[in-house]
């Protein structure tokens, strides 16, 4: 079988399970562009469950938690509530989940820990790895499926399962539950792939007993367990279990041959063999730099939209002056207690009166983000990398008391890496930063590039941006990769250039033993503040990037 | 979730239990937050906790729980002075909350069809003498936040708006919990906090294992499972109750009392809160072991949960302000 085929096989046999015990299993992640694969698998999906509704991460609270139906209450004079989406019964079906923002995503996780008949399918369009849906409501779903890979003629809309013995409530709850192996093997196979929560295992158990009743078992066999590792565990694997060291065996060896004498149990082997085999090839690829792709660290947190724009704050009574909006149900509401007194007719119209106008106010802020942009080249590790590194911790502390958003980019050898995308965590990012090599040429081009595009990506997000490039200004590495100090120079001129044309704020400070007229001249191209760090101060620094943060939200 | 996991079958967790049921002893400690890892039980936590507390008297009916007839609002035009016994309040705030839902506001429904000016209580007055639990708390609003520092400080809650002037208590015991992953909580709402716990998932495989075996049994089978703790459960609620009795009898001598300052000091925390949360919740775990004078024992163990989060914060320091705290209370206490 191809792998198309086999990887649409798992699909479906996730949607089995899945349909065949909601209550326990609750919902999956399905990973998958729109197109024609997917449609088939929704299709499949919508038979199953019947109802469905579909919501996208902008949706708004009233429609989502129900609120008061104003209309209704007025004409019916008792209070009307709409229904929202989250209560009403059907599966929920979340659209662009990558996009979900932490708020949404806590509403939905708390209600999927609430209600047992409440399920959620997370569709998760993300083209990059750091986009995913969000682990707040993730973590609480069985499945996670890719549809990646697989053609569109591999994916025939898959067969109504055959159902031995159909899977009611009671053939799960109040049985008796013995020594069920399967227990501890996921429990174990799961702290070995690195997976923290033990939710995850739990789901895994459950989508093991459901495969046993649909293959008409009453009790998971090695078969089950194995299925179950490869659906609910294997994508969620941040690190290949390490061979297992025998001197630490004798510490838990009574338990285990204890458990190993209590009927079935199956090698970890075979299960970590089951795992591997159906990790999808692009999980494989993060796996080997499983540093950067500890799937924890790219939460929901970090994605999180800076502005917000015009969040709505308590309306107020004022008067209606063609800019603002009218705020209807904060002026019916302050209307309607008087009703009475200002002796409105049963029928007749509602007496509003001035002074009940109120009117709609949004906050506006827009949040800053601050670009370190770090030259860990072999001459600045030698000029004063270490410097450098104390330098950016200090204006992190800074940039913590300011509740700025900080990302962090370092360049070296022969490229720009990003380290730690905008984020508030500045824990993780000292961590980063500490843990930064210094060696290799000096990719000065890149490392102006990089921080470029990061800050035009921010500035889409609604951030405001600012760079702080430290670096000692020897570029020699030139954009195509060669090392070539003309057209390395040449090449960050442009780079500079390009960052001057974006707007975008910047602070250059010179790593140099002494200042370089070069830097300066580059900095100059770019319209950023220039500081040689031999002067540099922590205050001088912080008040050259708060000047140009200032600067920045002025334009 | 219709019956609460027993309190006594969590497992591990020692630091988050042992938390809670000092504020179940002391009420105001002001409240636990709990931050950590997804999955380690921290809701699971708090539902259990409020099956465990004991039960408190009131007013039948009344919308703030009171005492005693007297004490009942006037807004809640209530004739009868029966009292009851009921559950200790545990009242959620679910994220996206309207302010109006938090605090109270007019009566929509009364205003509309009687035309009359009437107050509707909120959260707040429902968790009056019981416990307010705010699970992501990192994620809860800015404005909700504002509004929950003023009556978690002043214990009554203020409401002027569309033509309302009223007042009432609004003393309760603030449990948050959350992930540091989705942002951190502000240092002002931080600092209301009285006691601070970090969870994380068992390292333990033995552990991970035990606890995937209870819920598997609890939710297979709870009956026989609550019957299986109830008796632990109800232990731990006795000891609960007498320790709140012998609360007030706990000695406090002097140099325990030069001890809290001491490391007060040494951890340079902020105002002096962090000094008597540190004397309370040592009483409270004394009154709780059943010793009758503070000793530096009590103190050692609570200092990290009751220290940990008002340091002045360093937010570069990776060890964690609870290894902070640790180390200092070894050079401080021995």
């Amino acid at each position: 079988m191809s792998p198309g085929q086999l990887a649409w096989e798992r699909a479906c046999c996730a949607l089995d399970l899945l349909a065949a015990n909601p209550k326990r299993l609750r919902g999956m992640t399905v990973r998958a562009r729109s197109g024609p694969v997917r449609d088939v698998f929704l299709e499949a999906l919508t038979k199953r469950f019947g109802t469905i509704q579909k919501i996208h991460p902008a949706i708004s609270r009233d429609a989502l938690l129900g609120g008061l139906d104003f209309t209704e209450t007025l004409a019916t004079g008792r209070i009307a509530k709409t229904k929202g989406v989250l209560e009403r019964d059907g599966l929920l079906v979340l659209a662009m989940s990558e996009r979900c923002p932490p708020e949404l995503a806590a509403i939905i996780g708390a209600r999927v820990d609430a209600d047992d008949e409440f399920c959620v399918v997370l569709l998760d369009e993300g083209s990059e790895p750091d986009e995913a849906a969000p682990t707040a409501i993730s973590e609480r779903l069985a499945f996670h499926v890719s549809l990646d890979g697989i053609g569109r003629l591999e994916a025939k809309p898959p067969p109504k399962r055959r159902s031995s013995g159909d899977l009611d409530e009671h053939s799960l709850i109040g049985r008796k539950v013995g020594n069920d192996p399967a227990r501890e093997n996921l429990t174990r196979l799961a702290a070995k792939l690195g997976i923290d929560t033990l939710r995850i295992p739990y789901l895994a158990l459950h989508a093991a007993r459901a495969h046993a009743i649909l293959e008409g078992r009453s009790d998971p066999n090695s078969e089950d367990i194995q299925k179950a590792a490869e659906l609910v565990l294997a994508p969620r694997a941040l690190h290949l279990p390490e061979p297992e060291t025998p001197e630490q065996a004798p510490t838990e060896s009574n338990p285990e041959s204890k458990s190993n004498s209590d009927g079935e149990t199956i090698s970890d082997d075979m299960l970590i063999e089951a795992v591997q085999a159906a990790l999808p090839p692009e999980l494989l690829e993060n796996l080997r730099n499983s540093q950067t792709s500890r799937a924890t660290g790219t939460g929901a947190g970090q994605r999180k939209k800076g502005n917000r724009r015009g969040r709505p704050i308590p309306s107020r009574p004022g008067r209606i002056d063609g800019k603002s909006r009218l705020d209807i149900i904060a002026t019916l509401r302050a209307a309607a207690p008087w009703q009475a007194v200002r002796g409105r007719l049963p029928d007749g119209p509602l007496k509003i009166y001035p002074s009940d106008i109120h009117l709609k106010r949004y906050e506006e802020r827009s949040d800053r983000l601050i670009v370190f942009a770090v030259d860990a080249s072999g001459s600045a590790a030698m000029a004063r990398l270490g410097e450098a590194k104390g330098a950016v911790e200090l204006m992190l502390a800074r940039a913590y008391a300011t509740r700025d958003h900080v990302a962090l980019i370092a360049f070296r050898g022969s490229e720009a890496e990003l380290l730690l995308p905008p984020t508030r965590s500045l824990v993780q990012t000292k961590r980063r930063l500490a843990a930064l090599p210094g060696g290799g040429g000096t990719p000065l081009a890149h490392g102006l590039k990089a921080a470029a595009e990061l800050g035009q990506r921010a500035q889409v997000q609604g951030l405001t941006p600012t760079l702080a490039v430290l670096t000692d200004g020897r570029g020699n590495i030139a954009l195509d990769g060669s090392a070539n100090r003309a057209a390395a120079n040449t090449d960050a001129e442009t780079m500079a250039r390009w960052i001057r044309s974006l707007g975008i704020p910047a602070v250059v400070i010179d790593l140099g033993n002494r200042p370089q007229a070069a830097l300066a001249t580059l900095a100059a191209t770019m319209d950023a503040k220039y500081i040689p760090l031999p002067r540099a101060t922590a205050e001088r620094m912080h008040d050259a990037l708060e000047t140009a943060m200032d600067h920045g939200l002025g334009t | 979730m219709t019956t609460a996991f027993p309190f006594s079958a969590i497992v591990g967790q020692d630091d988050m239990k042992r938390a809670m049921i000092l504020t179940a002893i002391d009420p105001k400690l002001g409240g636990v937050l709990v931050f950590g890892d997804r999955g380690t039980g921290k809701s699971t936590a708090v539902r259990a906790l409020a099956a465990l507390l004991p039960e408190i008297t009131t007013v039948r009916g009344c919308p703030v729980n009171s005492e005693k007839p007297k004490d009942v609002p006037k807004w809640a035009e209530i004739e009868t002075k029966e009292t009851v016994t009921r559950p200790t309040p545990v009242v959620d705030l679910p994220l996206g909350v309207t302010e109006d839902r938090v605090t109270g506001a007019l009566d929509i429904e009364r205003a509309l069809t009687q035309g009359e000016k009437a107050f509707q209580p909120g959260l707040l007055a429902h968790a009056n003498r019981g416990y307010l639990y705010i699970d992501e708390v990192n994620l809860l609003e800015d404005h909700i936040v504002d509004l929950l520092l003023d009556v978690a400080q002043s214990g009554e809650n203020v409401v002027e708006r569309e033509g309302l002037s009223i007042r009432h208590p609004a003393r309760f015991v603030l449990v948050g919990s959350g992930n540091p992953e989705e942002g951190e909580l502000r240092p002002q709402l931080l600092d209301r906090f009285g006691l601070s716990v970090e969870v994380r998932s068992p390292d333990h495989i033995e552990e991970r294992i035990e606890v995937i075996k209870r819920r598997d049994a609890f939710e297979t089978n709870p009956k026989n499972f609550l019957r299986r703790f109830r008796p632990k459960d109800k232990e731990i609620r006795e000891r609960i109750l007498l320790a709140r009795e012998n609360l007030s009898s706990v000695a406090t001598k002097k140099p325990i009392l030069r001890d809290c300052a001491q490391l007060c000091i040494a951890l340079g925390a902020d105002g002096l809160r962090g000094e008597l949360t540190l004397l309370r919740a040592g009483r409270a775990l004394a009154a709780y072991r059943g010793d009758g004078t503070l000793e530096r024992a009590h103190l050692k163990a609570v200092a990290p949960v009751a220290l940990s989060h008002r340091l002045r914060r360093d937010p570069l320091d990776e060890a964690g302000s609870a290894t902070r705290v640790a180390r200092t209370v070894e050079e401080v206490l021995g």
